[in-house]
């Protein structure tokens, strides 16, 4: 499983990257979101798949057996999730602003970093 | 020492609000400072006289071998009652002089930074704290030079100062760390100079400490930054360009020069740049008209003298150098100051235009006399004392006596005449002659000159009380103990009619030439003999090349810098995967069917939106790709993350259809090459991707981690999801940081859509009257969803950032069915309180854990009674997991809601 989740990888990250060169600047926003997909499966997938064992203590013990997935992995995913939706939000917001204040959206004819 | 160092620089801290209170008596009180750190030091004067250092060492980088070591030996009492007792005086001056200047507040504050740097540079001994207290000297330097930052002559004199110094302080660092690799200890007073000599390195460091030594202390050819340097107000050329900064570099030939000198190049190299910079000083000196112009060359002429006799490095040699420093810093700054005070109280100065101001400011022509009388080497004055020595050591140096005599004798004679220019020209010479005529200048003016003039009479006619000063000094830079008889009368001697023919010769060259006058002509030209023009360029230079090459790497195309960096990555990475691919083919996790279907899912989604050209087509098929990734998740065990993972996916398709509304259509810009181009590079990096997967996979990574996890999760922390403590207990200032990026977000949306105000829309954009006829069951099973996963979230899958998504997935739904007027109101707080709020109880829960006898952060708990529940666990990271859940149902709204507005 962990070679065929590698290639979904792979694929996230270099459909991302043919979206961010391209000039339109909102397509630069959707590579951003699909390398923001990419980067969370790479934390979860380096980490170890282990299947249907969330890590919850069961009720009655102390500790948590093995095997469970790895809960690093989860935190740092679940606070990436969420920090990647501030980001996105932030980034459509800026491009919609260029966009309002330049009128066009081909990145090329930025020239001017103030206006 | 220490404290001396820490009273000073909080003097410096302190300065600019006392001057707010004190006024024109702010100088006055702070020159109390380094008088103080003088009564401190009187208590060891004797025993270091008598041989016996005072050592003083704070525990610093113990493992590394390196302690804060202080030392005052001779060497360094005569440079710390230099630097506080002129720099006591020039206090008391500049609060006079810059009276009108309304950052005078600043200034006391810069000249005590400087003073601690150079306290600090003469104090300590240890090679590292010297060379940050040189570099502090350097940058107090710039600071003082660039005081008049309105013009640009003292801004170019600041940075061409601050370039050249620290350039040499970088050659320094390099010296002074070869130093210590060859003597085996970084403290000065430990170092063999056997060992150091006798190692095959010992000409580099020689050469990069000199360069170190030649820069600061204006040695040919780096001497051109000095004369530019007087574009400082003049207290800060008394002080800095002329007593004190500028013997830095000597106070490090002399520290040094028992455990670096006694050799071939040493005598050669020092000896022959010294000579050479003493001459071409003194020639320069004489062709000026600008009475600070002319003391700064004479300055640079008497820094070459010092650093000749260094080089020559006999007994005889180190005494006169020892001797003559401390003569020159008192008649020299005298002479800045008067020069000060001229320039204050005429408007000009410029000496062809002066004439007889004795007459107007008696008191001031006094100590310009006799600063002047000990600079030409007049008896009785401490000059002359210096003068016989000089000339003594001169004439008895190995070899090169005559050479070294006869260059002595050409300086000290245009420095007699240079005397001449700078105390008769202006003061005697005829009738008062001047811009405007001067009143004698204010008390607090006169007291440096007249205080240092004063000292360089009481030690010339006492010569045997500073005997033991001046021969504690030389037995520090020489090495060994070095007897020493001053004394005005030696009879008779050679040395004396030398002395006196200097005189003669002086006053006759002065006379007959009037070289202010004559030579003014080739002034231009021998200023020209440095390095400036080889500075000039390679500063213009390097401006030049990095324009040319921001112009390329700095292109302004986005995908350009893209394509670098992930080039850069796919060069760099191919070596260690080709490397390690034996080992990444291996199947560790079971294959599941569904996943398959996932996997595939998502993979065909992520192409066609490479080439679909309809936005919300784009928009849906990332839905698809989140779905598929939560599901994932939920496959492998993370049920945390699925759920984050839905509402993120609605919300973020929420903002994007709000916000794509705006945007235009996609255009096809490209022309077909670069679309294969791109395809190539992208498919390229996409299987680096994947095969880096791999690799990382086939990596065990240590599971010390996780064991601690999932052993400490309930016992130490009291909370059954892992994923959850660790991110309000365990990790939880990550976590704060992490909320507060999330506010930053949402401040940044919010800024960028309000400011500059658009045209809010009032009307929904979305009615459909199916939701709205839902929304209320629907808000409330999510409101109720989402306090429940808040509360269960520290045992079960829930927690703060879910429950934040979920209430805000309520009201965005709100908005969207309404309008945002009305989602307002049904709110009653605005999210933007709500962030706040929320940080604000992040950072309490942190302090409660301080209050409650942990650090900061450390869950802390109690249990509770409560009626229907039972016995409860109550703790801080639940308050701060309600923390995380305000920061993010505020973030959300402030996001959805500024975004539905426009």
């Amino acid at each position: 499983m962990n070679i065929i989740l590698s290639l979904v990888i792979g694929g996230l990250y270099g459909a991302g990257l043919f979206m961010m060169l391209r000039r339109s600047i909102t397509k630069l926003l959707f590579g951003l979101i699909l390398w923001g997909h990419g980067s969370n499966l790479l934390i979860f997938v380096a980490c170890g798949l282990v299947r249907g064992a969330p890590p919850l203590i069961p009720e009655g013990q102390t500790t948590l057996e093995p095997p469970y997935a790895d809960p690093v992995a989860q935190a740092l995913i679940l606070t990436a999730i969420v920090i990647s939706f501030a980001v996105v939000a932030f980034t459509a917001v800026l491009l919609y602003r260029i966009y309002r204040t330049i009128g066009t959206d081909d990145i090329d004819q930025l020239r001017a970093s103030d206006s | 020492m220490a404290w001396i160092l820490l009273s000073l620089l909080a003097g410096a801290a302190i300065a600019p609000l006392l001057h707010r209170g004190m006024r024109s008596h702010t100088g006055s009180i702070l020159a109390l400072l380094p008088l103080g750190a003088i009564g401190w030091s009187s208590r060891y004067w004797e025993a270091i006289a008598a041989g016996e250092p005072y050592r003083e060492t704070w525990r610093w980088a113990p493992a590394l071998g390196v302690n804060a070591a202080f030392n005052l030996d001779g060497l360094a009492l005569a440079f710390l009652l230099l630097i506080c007792g002129i720099g006591a005086l020039v206090l008391i001056y500049a609060s006079e002089y810059l009276r009108k200047d309304p950052r005078l507040g600043l200034f006391y504050a810069y000249l005590l930074l400087f003073m601690t740097s150079m306290v600090g540079v003469v104090l300590a001994d240890n090679v590292f704290m010297l060379f940050v207290f040189w570099e502090l000297t350097s940058i107090s330097s710039f600071l003082l030079i660039g005081w008049n930052r309105e013009t640009a002559e003292s801004r170019d004199a600041a940075r061409t100062a601050l370039i050249v110094t620290a350039g040499g302080g970088m050659m320094l660092m390099a010296g002074l760390v070869l130093l210590a690799l060859i003597s085996g200890t970084t403290d000065f007073s430990q170092m063999s100079g056997d060992l150091v000599r006798g190692n095959s390195l010992y000409v580099p460091t020689l050469v990069l400490i000199l360069g170190g030594a030649f820069t600061k202390s204006a040695q040919f050819p780096f001497h051109f930054w000095l004369p530019g340097a007087m574009a400082a107000p003049t207290p800060v050329s008394a002080y800095l360009h002329s007593a004190t900064m500028v013997k830095a570099g000597v106070y490090l030939l002399a520290r040094l020069h028992p455990t670096l000198g006694f050799t071939d190049t040493w005598f050669v190299v020092v000896t022959l740049f010294g000579g050479l910079t003493m001459l071409l000083g003194a020639v320069i000196a004489v062709t000026q008209s600008d009475l600070k112009r002319i003391l700064a060359y004479s300055t640079v002429s008497v820094l070459g003298t010092l650093t000749m006799l260094i080089g020559v490095g006999t007994e005889e040699a180190i005494s006169a150098a020892m001797l003559y420093l401390v003569a020159h810093s008192l008649y020299k700054g005298a002479l800045f100051l008067i020069a000060g005070i001229v320039d204050h109280e005429t408007g000009t100065r410029d000496i062809t235009q002066l004439g007889g101001l004795a007459k107007h400011m008696p008191l001031t022509a006094a100590a310009a006399v006799l600063a002047a009388a000990s600079m030409a080497g007049v008896p009785p004055l401490l000059g002359f004392l210096a003068k016989e020595l000089f000339y003594e050591a001169a004439w008895h140096a190995p070899g090169v006596g005559m050479v070294v005599l006869g260059a002595a004798f050409l300086a000290s004679v245009l420095l007699g005449v240079v005397a001449l220019m700078v105390a008769c020209r202006p003061f005697f010479s005829g009738p008062p002659r001047a811009p405007h005529l001067p009143h004698e200048a204010p008390w607090r003016m006169v007291l440096g000159p007249a205080t240092l003039a004063a000292a360089s009479l009481y030690c010339g006619l006492n010569p045997a009380g500073i005997n033991s000063s001046i021969e504690a000094m030389a037995r520090a830079a020489f090495g060994e103990s070095v007897p020493m008889h001053l004394a005005l009368w030696h009879g008779f001697t050679p040395i004396l009619g030398l002395s006196v023919l200097t005189l003669i010769a002086g006053v006759v060259l002065y006379f007959t030439l009037r070289p202010e006058l004559r030579f003014s002509a080739h002034r231009g030209r021998l200023e020209q003999v440095n390095f400036q023009a080889l500075y000039d360029r390679a500063f213009w230079g390097t401006l030049d090349f990095a324009e040319v090459l921001t112009k390329i790497v700095q292109n302004g195309y986005l995908r350009s810098y893209i394509l670098i960096v992930v080039i850069t990555l796919l060069v760099l990475l191919t070596g260690p995967i080709i490397q390690g691919q034996d080992l990444f083919l291996q199947e560790v996790a079971e294959i599941h069917p569904a996943a398959v279907i996932l996997a595939g899912v998502i993979v065909v989604a992520a192409t066609a939106v490479t080439l679909l050209d309809s936005r919300l087509g784009v928009a849906a098929l990332l839905g698809v790709i989140g779905i598929a990734v939560m599901l994932l998740y939920v496959i492998f065990g993370a049920l945390d993350l699925a759920v984050t993972q839905i509402m993120v996916e609605t919300l973020t398709v929420i903002v994007l259809v709000l916000v794509l509304y705006h945007l235009p259509r996609f255009g096809f810009l490209s022309t077909k090459w670069v679309y294969l181009r791109d395809a190539g590079v992208s498919i390229i990096f996409g299987g680096m991707i994947a095969l880096l997967v791999m690799e990382a996979f086939s990596l065990h990574s240590d599971p010390e981690l996780q064991q601690f996890y999932a052993a400490n999760s309930y016992v130490k922390a009291l909370g059954r999801n892992v994923v959850n403590v660790i991110l309000v207990d365990f990790r939880a200032t990550d976590t704060m940081g992490e909320v507060t990026v999330l506010t930053v977000a949402a401040i940044g949306v919010y800024a960028l859509l309000r400011f500059p105000a658009g045209q809010k829309r009032e009307g929904a954009a979305m009615v459909s009257l199916v939701l709205r006829a839902a929304l209320p069951v629907l808000m409330l099973l999510l409101l109720v969803v989402s306090l429940y996963a808040l509360l269960r979230g520290h045992h079960q899958s829930g927690g703060g950032f879910i429950g934040g998504l979920l209430a805000a997935a309520a009201f965005s739904l709100h908005a969207l069915s309404y309008d945002v007027p009305s989602t307002r109101r049904l709110m009653q707080v605005s999210p933007h309180v709500l962030m706040g709020a929320g940080l604000t109880t992040v950072v309490s829960a942190g302090v409660l854990g301080i209050l409650l006898g942990g650090s900061f952060l450390e869950g802390r708990w109690m249990e509770v009674y409560l009626p229907g529940l039972g016995d409860v666990h109550l703790g801080t990271p639940l308050l701060f997991d309600v923390g995380v859940y305000a920061v993010v149902m505020g973030m959300v709204l402030t996001i959805v809601l500024s975004a539905a507005e426009e």
